[in-house]
């Protein structure tokens, strides 16, 4: 196993709005089946970084791989079949209006598979009852609520069996038990699938449930605070933006976490 | 309350010679809100000017504390929000770039949406057909009350207008070449393509938009389905195809506005109207009604997409972009239609 190349490297990642740089000289790499968390305070640039992972922007500098496979200067029809190893959940959803939830799930696949329609509509079926939205095949994301469109877009991004699956802040807009329910579901399905999961998130509750591996993006700095497993960054780092987001401000390690 | 607190000029004064401590007595206030903050936040500031001690002991307890709230992270100067004014030469050379950013987006999206249209009729194009034809419900048989009141408006003002001149001559029977001319050649096909750009091109610059703003078009992108091909193509095919057939439905109802004129109005029968209109009208003209109409159609569908695609995201941004396509339209056509006038004067249409 220590042959195959990490499932996705970033080399020395710079992002820019123009002339204005969000961060700088970014490095990390993702091994397969791994969570791996981007945190960071509002506003520093996680969930631009995971436009860069999935091709919605260009890098000013740097270059993304996956499976060793350089992803930004790739051919059309190459990046083409990468972005279909790649499942992704928008912050809200992101379902397309004007389908139902099984057109939604059943969409990629009439697009870029050969089955009928009738297996598409049991794939759709079975992929939102994974999610827990059985008997919803047929509503349109207008008629259910928040936390309901957020799982119907993780059936969706699940639809192709995806190798990565890509979360922008999946418990934004939650209560604390769908969230929770939500990082159980992440990871029963790292562990079913064998996926490889990057998870882009502030809560701290959910990042020491769920991660693997971590990074820190630190605002004030433009660059990498830390990688590393959350816990032994909340006890051991030097790097203090790092440390005091993992205590949530404090010196002491706060009791909940 | 509020009015029997002094003023800030009044306060400037009374805090000016010789006060060295600012203290309250608040032992007959029972209950105060947001007016009596500001007045206390005008005090510490004067206060703070002119370097006086502040006892606020004096004050309601919840008062001190919203106070102390208020003044624990001092007023942020740099926040840079007053704009400078520029020079000239600034303003000048960022327009320029804002219009070349501006047109070089235009030409990127004509571009792409060639490659659409040809991959569409390669085969290869990716979209579905039932948004096709949900478009064309839209933007043809729903469409066609509107299209229908403002064309019989339209014939029947050209057939007063005409009536009033041509009845100095004696010859008010050339109303029906007046309107029967005037429909098919410019007024119908120009008419249908500003309602359309209206009712059609805002709409769809505002879906598109809103699919910008909810991220439903970067999850089309990051599935490896072209937004052009998926959202735009099935818009411009529904508009070319549909636009000349609403001009022709218009033409021929501003000709009934300027037919219940005449009947009503001006002693020609029925059967004369029609004859003259039908004496009148020759293919040439009739075509380059139709001509123009298909191009209108790209016109208003281009205008329409281009602008929901350019959406910034925020919901304010949507009603932008649904502004911006109809002015954008409306230019576009008239243009249009002034070259088309050009052109076919010169090849003698």
């Amino acid at each position: 196993m220590s042959t195959e190349p990490p499932k996705i490297k970033v080399e020395h990642l710079t992002m820019a709005y123009g002339s204005f740089v969000v961060m700088n000289d970014l490095n990390f790499e993702i091994n397969k089946g791994e969570v791996f968390v981007i945190m960071g305070g509002s506003g520093c640039g996680k969930s631009t970084l995971l436009k860069h992972l999935i091709g919605l922007k260009d890098p000013a500098k740097g270059d993304v791989y996956f499976d060793g496979q350089n992803f930004n200067r790739a051919e059309d029809e190459e990046k083409l079949l990468m972005l279909q190893k790649f499942g992704v959940l928008y912050q809200g959803g992101a379902l397309w209006s004007s389908m139902t939830l099984a057109e939604n799930v059943g969409l990629p696949l009439g697009e870029f598979t050969s089955l009928s329609q009738k297996e598409i509509r049991d794939i759709a079926t079975f992929k939102l009852s994974l999610v827990g939205l059985r008997g919803f095949e047929d509503f349109y994301p207008s008629e259910i609520s928040g936390g309901m469109r957020k799982r119907a877009g993780l059936a969706r991004a699940m639809a192709l069996d995806p190798d990565v699956l890509f979360f922008d802040e999946p418990s934004a807009g939650l209560d604390p038990i769908s969230s929770r329910r939500l990082d159980d579901l992440i990871l029963e399905l790292r562990d079913s699938l064998g996926a490889t999961v990057v998870v882009v998130t502030h809560e701290l509750a959910s990042i020491f449930a769920i991660a693997d591996k971590a990074i820190f993006l630190d605002a004030a700095t433009r660059t990498q605070g830390a990688i590393g497993k959350p816990r032994e960054l909340r006890d051991q780092t030097e790097n203090m933006a790092v440390r005091t987001f993992l205590r949530r401000g404090e010196e002491e390690i706060p009791e909940v976490l | 309350m509020q009015e029997k607190l002094p003023d800030s000029d009044r306060l400037q004064q009374e805090l000016g010679g010789g006060v060295s401590r600012v203290s309250f007595d608040a032992a007959g206030v029972t209950s105060w809100d947001s007016g009596l903050m500001t007045f206390l936040l005008r005090c510490w500031d004067i206060a703070a000017e002119k370097q006086l001690d502040v006892d606020e002991s004096g004050l309601p307890k919840g008062a001190g504390d919203l106070m102390k709230l208020a003044t624990a992270v001092p007023e942020k100067k740099d926040t840079g929000r007053t704009e400078r004014t520029r020079s000239l030469f600034y303003r000048l050379g960022s327009h320029s770039i804002a219009l070349a950013e501006e047109t070089w987006d235009i030409f990127t999206f004509l571009g792409e949406a060639t490659i659409a249209f040809l991959r569409f009729f390669g085969g290869r194009a990716r979209f579905r057909w039932r948004d096709l034809w949900v478009v064309v419900q839209q933007t043809g048989a729903e469409a066609l009350p509107i299209v229908a009141l403002i064309s019989f408006l339209v014939g029947l003002i050209l057939a007063y207008v005409g009536a009033v001149q041509l009845q100095k001559f004696g010859a008010t029977i050339y109303v029906a070449d007046l309107v029967g001319l005037a429909m098919v050649r410019e007024m119908g096909a120009i008419m249908t393509a500003i309602v359309m750009c209206g009712r059609t091109g805002a709409a769809f610059a505002a879906q598109l938009g809103t699919m910008k703003v909810s991220e439903e078009i970067d999850a089309l992108q990051t599935l490896g389905i072209s937004p052009m091909e998926f959202l735009v193509l099935p818009r411009m095919l529904a508009l070319c195809c549909m636009l000349p057939l609403l001009v022709l439905f218009s033409d021929f109802i501003g000709i009934i506005g300027g037919l219940v004129v005449s009947v009503t109005t001006l002693d020609i029968t029925f059967q004369q109207f029609v004859g003259r209109t039908i004496a009148a009208i020759d293919l040439p003209n009739f075509f380059s009604g139709l001509i123009k109409s298909v191009f209108f159609g790209v016109i208003v569908a281009a205008t329409g997409c281009l602008r929901g695609m350019q959406c910034g995201d925020s919901s304010a941004a949507v009603g932008v972009a649904a502004t911006s396509a109809v002015v954008t339209g409306i230019t576009c056509i008239i243009v249009a239609d002034a070259i088309f006038a050009v052109i076919f004067n010169i090849i003698g249409i």
